[in-house]
């Protein structure tokens, strides 16, 4: 191995550094229509008129579209693969609005000004009707957000849009309540987290064009490129043949560009007025029209022995999936299915779920995707067992933790074929200096040093669903192109598959060039999402430059006048086995595949897995509690990751470090709140704050290895695993140093000292 | 209104509307580099400089610089390639929008700072958010960059 | 978003004035609360042109001109000394430098924010607003005036015996804080401020001398300032928090400036 696991510096690298045009904004033509939406300023809605004559007539507008202009189909914006869990359940336009922020008009013109101007002069006469807002009465609550008839469910996810049920399911092993009933010691906690934002520095935008063909084509920053052409067709009503998708470099995503967000907007601009049109989306819209993680309420049982061997857990999740249904079905399967399987000794579990829907913003994938919350309760429930039973949560989760080789019940049954958790958190404990700074330490001022802990999995891609496909050729002189249809969005995956390619090829990384997605060209991919990049379309690389190999041997063969059978490649040349002096080089055989051949030296292949190998990991923290204050200050994080075998130290650091700091700020002070009537009020980076520089401490990184036999090179995923610990583990610090327990977030200094105030 | 800006070393003079932020203004002259994050001055995408200091290009008005010179990152493509090539061997460029507005703090602070120590680091360069990178990795940069300052000074 | 019709770089106070009595037009300090606005502005007025962006020291005070940055404030070394480092630690949290650079102490105290870190800070010390018609007044009375036509000129921060520390909780670290706080030691009586209540910054006057009796008299004094001023929720935290963070807040201050060489500021 040459490449892999090496820090190899990304391909785009110097380009982003030095500021060059890259983004759909600088790429976006000058004289594209400015389109923007019109939003509702109530929760709950029926538009009864709308008049846009006067904005129609303004200088400089294009088009005004309502609710009558749009086709009457119902999709969802979820980028997930057909036929999606998520219901079709949304209009690009509807008489209905939902929540406060729910499109109401669509409005293009040449510039913003005049834009603006327009929609101030559109007049509509709403009938306001009472909002859902609380989930906890949303289900079988007579105020219905989808009562119409043309919703529709493809899969069997148990919604029911009469009940306001976007899903709901029950899977279980054993018999939890007897286990429980009969264990010596049970914990029982509710745990609540709200929405957070996924806050990519990049907000949501597209813009569109017709090119030579008729054929609508989008360039849009999202991580699901293939997915933005269906859902496009199903909101439009157009063949996805009509329709061609471009990714250029994207601001970040973290989940949130894993919804077709902004692209229905231009799209039809560009398909009603043929012209070039954009959307920027404003940090605003970006935070109260958008996609946050859904909000779970989750419930938590588990019974163990006294001696500490957890017998049952018994995980019921009720999740709030906002005015409509994006990823809701899915998001709170993960809640029960990357927290229970933490613990897969346990003899029985309980996994139950309601989804449902509220006039509140809807709801979307935000890294961890339901992961986040089922672990923060589960593992905050293992650090009150741990009190309960006057255990160390060290040994206390050493004792019970997932090994190499154990069946996970809560996991589909799978078996944890690589798993390094119980190395991960040996080693955790060990950095943050559990031995001697656990529970707490008073400082000479006064305040509170202690220390929390926890564990995390995920999984590495959607089994039996997610499919990537990768193409590889050799060109003259013997480079490769590299077409994958997977989208980086700064993560770096256009550099990892190079360097897989690059080892299995034998060549150097740069000589392998990388072609970003774009539908009409790139293999089949079902984008960047569920951890699945560096997994599945990595293991699609591996295939492909087998195939591509055995192709050059069969045509140096040829060329060779010699037995396939009897030549190898090494990187370089094709040489003939009983005689090595008889070779063809990569170059020539670039060369000639050129000329008069029939053979075409390109490979595809594509990959999906039958399982969904988790990473695993532990992270600990160090705070310092001002007690009077309430203030609660990270000092030192250390986290050790077993994510296989690391393809790129580098990225994956940077990786585990971005996600734990998304973490901190969902822990401490991210939240979005709403008032009585709806509105979000943190609606700016003014008011929804994201960790800074100063609001992190040090951050300690390490990776524990384990070998995953159905991943490229050993390895399995990263991206999403790495935000889980620093909730549970930052309130079980803040329990530590206070005796405060923490179930809802996130931890203000004004919860923290107004409890001990309490006390 | 007319202005005339001293843009990236040339003079540049535009027509603009007098409600037509710097941002605005410098991305109509070709420097794409500059990004916008937020609308309410809190993110730092948007810094260049301003007659040495670095700005927030979104909350100044284009007419307000007339007469005054602009630095954007197309004005000092070797320096921040220079400092850049140390964030990219971190792979903390990450999605890379930020880097921009980041860089140019960068390089600023070390105009005002020789040998700035970790906390001056940290706050000065609080007001560049980054989602992707968790700052860490840029930390490393920074230090990274400076050792190798150090060294090249020293030879 | 606001609108600007007309800019005018003006070339003395007096045009800037005439300018001002129109209510349609504004004068742009630093521009950014402006820009969050709605506002339908006829003509800007941008007192850029007329050097008042400088901070000059006198023998009795700091003369800072109101177009002089937030970042111009917090560097100047004199009056980083003058005031123990307590205009600089009222100053570093808010946002970046970037934005310090662009904020102007003009705009800041003429806002009469809140929240405003600079007014609560400078509340604390011995400090006047000249006004270009009005004249010089205490900045204490100028806080509380309605916004009227007249133009901030400078703010003038006189060198007395005053010592002041200034404190903030804050949720994160560059957010708004939730409480600001200053404790202001002088001959002429010590006071405290309390910011971000999350209204205007009110005086607390020690009258009764608590803050000089040590630590039972700092804990009255603290309790005297959660009895008398009116604290009220935002999303940032509740009333009932911020009275509390407010008295921790004054201990702390007073321990700080009576409490011993060590941490007097």
């Amino acid at each position: 191995m040459k490449y892999v696991n090496q820090p190899v510096r990304k391909k785009d690298a110097m380009s982003l550094v030095t500021g060059k045009p890259v983004y759909t904004d600088d790429l976006a033509p000058k004289d594209c229509l400015v389109v923007k939406v019109l939003r509702s300023p109530y929760a709950h809605a029926i538009i009864e008129e709308i008049q846009t004559d006067i904005a129609k007539k303004l200088p400089g507008i294009a088009c005004v579209l309502t609710y009558e202009d749009v086709p009457q189909k119902r999709f969802t914006m979820a980028g997930q693969t057909y036929p999606e869990p998520s219901p079709y359940d949304r209009l690009i336009l509807d008489k209905r609005v939902r929540f406060v922020g729910d499109a109401v008009a669509i409005v293009a013109g040449e510039d913003e000004k005049a834009v603006e101007k327009a929609m101030k002069v559109i007049k509509v006469k709403y009938q306001v009707l009472e909002p859902v807002l609380d989930f906890r009465t949303a289900k079988d609550n007579p105020i219905l957000v989808h009562p119409e008839e043309n919703w529709k469910a493809l899969c069997p996810v148990g919604a029911d849009n009469k009940r306001n049920l976007c899903a709901c399911g029950l899977e279980e092993h054993g018999d939890v309540d007897k286990v429980i009933a009969e264990s010596d010691v049970v914990v029982e906690n509710t745990y609540h987290t709200k929405a957070v934002q996924q806050t990519m520095m990049e907000t949501f935008r597209t813009y569109t064009t017709m090119d030579t063909y008729g054929r609508l084509n989008v360039i849009s920053s999202t991580q699901v490129p293939f997915h933005v052409r269906r859902i496009l067709s199903n909101a439009l009503d157009i063949p996805k043949s009509k329709i061609r998708v471009v990714k250029p470099r994207i601001g970040g995503g973290f989940g949130a560009k894993q919804t077709v967000v902004a692209e229905v907007y231009p799209a039809i601009v560009t398909l009603k007025t043929g012209r070039p049109a954009k959307i920027i989306y404003t940090r605003e819209e970006s935070l109260t029209a958008s996609t946050p993680r859904h909000e779970m309420e989750v419930k938590v049982r588990i019974g163990a022995t006294k001696d500490g061997h957890i017998r049952g857990i018994e995980v019921k999740t009720l999740s709030n999936t906002g005015a409509y249904g994006e990823h809701g079905p899915t998001t709170v399967g993960l809640s029960g299915h990357k927290s229970i399987p933490l613990y897969s000794k346990a003899e029985a579990f309980r996994f139950q779920y309601d989804v449902v829907y509220t006039n509140r913003m809807s709801a979307g994938a935000y890294r961890g995707y339901g992961a986040t919350q089922g672990i923060f309760a589960v593992e905050s429930a293992i650090n009150e067992l741990a009190v309960k039973l006057g255990m160390d949560p060290v040994a206390l989760r050493e004792m019970n933790l997932t090994r190499e080789g154990d069946v996970m019940h809560g996991y589909y049954g799978e078996t944890a074929g690589s798993c390094h958790l119980d190395r991960c958190l040996e080693r955790t404990a060990d950095m943050i200096g559990w031995k001697e700074k656990y529970p707490r330490r008073v400082m000479p001022d006064g305040k509170i040093r202690s220390v929390g802990i926890a564990m995390a999995m995920q999984g590495s891609g959607i089994s039996n669903v997610d499919t990537g496909a990768v193409s590889i050729k050799i060109n003259d002189d013997g480079f490769y192109s590299l077409s994958i249809g997977a989208s980086d969005m700064g993560t770096g995956c256009d550099t990892i598959l190079a360097q897989m390619a690059a080892d299995c090829l034998d060549c150097s990384v740069d000589e392998i060039i990388v072609h970003g997605v774009d539908t009409d060209i790139s293999p089949y991919d079902s984008g960047s999402y569920a951890s699945s990049t560096t997994y599945v379309t990595g293991m699609a690389t591996v295939k492909a430059c087998q195939t591509l190999v055995d192709k050059m041997k069969a045509y140096g063969a040829e060329k060779l006048g010699c037995d396939a059978k009897d030549v190898e490649f090494d990187g370089e040349k094709v040489y003939c086995l009983k005689d090595e002096k008889r070779s063809i080089s990569r170059k020539d055989l670039g060369n000639e595949a050129m000329c008069a051949a029939h053979n075409a030296l390109y490979a595809t292949e594509a990959f999906s897995s039958p399982i969904s190998p988790p990473p695993f990991m532990a992270g600990a923290v160090e705070i310092e509690v001002d007690p009077e204050t309430g203030s609660v200050e990270v000092l030192d994080y250390a986290a050790v990751v077993d994510c296989g075998t690391v393809v790129n130290p580098n990225l994956a650091k940077v990786q585990v470090e971005g996600g734990l700091v998304q973490g901190i700020g969902m822990a401490l002070f991210e939240e979005i709140t709403y008032d009585e009537k709806g509105y979000v009020a943190e609606n700016s980076l003014m008011q929804y704050k994201i960790p800074t520089r100063l609001d992190m401490g040090r951050l300690r990184v390490e990776f524990d290895s384990s070998y995953e036999q159905t991943g490229p090179f050993g390895a399995k995923s990263i991206g999403e695993i790495v935000i889980n610990t620093p909730a549970p583990a930052i309130a079980h610090a803040v329990y530590n140093a206070t005796g405060l327990r923490f179930t809802e977030l996130p931890i203000t200094p004004e919860k923290v000292a107004m409890g001990l105030i309490k006390e | 209104m007319q202005i005339t800006i001293k843009l990236n070393g040339k003079q540049v003079t535009a027509d603009v509307a007098p409600d037509m932020n710097l941002l605005n203004f410098v991305r109509s002259q070709g420097c794409y580099s500059v990004k916008c994050g937020c609308e309410t001055s809190n993110c730092g995408l948007c810094t260049l400089w301003m007659d040495g200091k670095p700005v927030l290009s979104c909350s100044i008005l284009a007419a307000r610089a007339d007469g005054h010179e602009i630095v954007t990152m197309e004005g000092c493509q070797e320096e921040a390639a220079e400092f850049g090539a140390f964030l990219a061997d971190q792979g903390a460029e990450q999605c890379g929008f930020c880097s921009p507005g980041f860089i140019m703090n960068v390089l600023a602070l070390f105009r005002e700072y020789e040998d700035p120590t970790e906390e001056e680091i940290k706050e000065y360069l609080a007001g560049n958010l980054c989602r992707c990178s968790g700052y860490e990795g840029q930390l490393r940069a920074i230090r990274a960059y400076m050792a190798y300052k150090k060294g090249g000074e020293s030879k | 978003m606001f609108t600007i019709r007309a800019y005018a770089k003006v070339s003395s106070l007096e045009e800037a004035y005439e300018l001002n009595q129109k209510k349609m037009n504004t004068i742009i300090g630093g521009g950014l609360w402006l820009r969050m606005g709605k506002k339908n502005i006829q003509t800007a007025i941008d007192l850029s042109g007329l050097g008042l962006d400088e901070i000059k020291e006198e023998e009795d005070a700091f003369m800072i001109g109101a177009m002089a940055t937030l970042r111009q404030l917090e560097t100047h070394p004199g009056i980083d000394a003058y005031t123990g480092g307590a205009v600089k630690e009222s100053l570093r949290h808010i946002v970046g430098v970037q934005m310090r650079n662009c904020a102007t102490v003009g705009g800041s105290i003429y806002g009469r924010f809140g929240f405003s870190d600079p007014l609560c800070c400078l509340l604390g010390l011995d400090c006047e607003v000249e006004l270009y018609r009005a004249g010089r007044i205490p900045l204490a009375e100028f806080a509380k005036m309605k916004k009227d036509n007249d133009i901030l000129v400078q703010v003038i921060l006189k060198k007395t015996d005053r010592k002041a520390v200034y404190l903030s909780q804050r949720n994160s670290a560059t957010d708004f804080p939730v409480v600001s706080c200053v404790v202001s030691k002088g001959e002429k009586g010590n006071y405290a401020v309390i910011g971000a209540r999350p209204c205007l910054p009110v005086i607390v006057e020690d009258c009764e001398d608590l803050l000089e009796r040590g630590e039972e008299g700092w804990n009255a004094f603290a309790q005297k300032v959660q009895q008398e001023v009116a604290f009220a929720d935002n999303t940032r935290a509740s009333g009932a928090y911020r009275r509390h963070v407010a008295g921790v807040l004054v201990k702390r201050g007073a321990k700080a400036l009576w409490g011993g060489a060590d941490e007097c500021r």
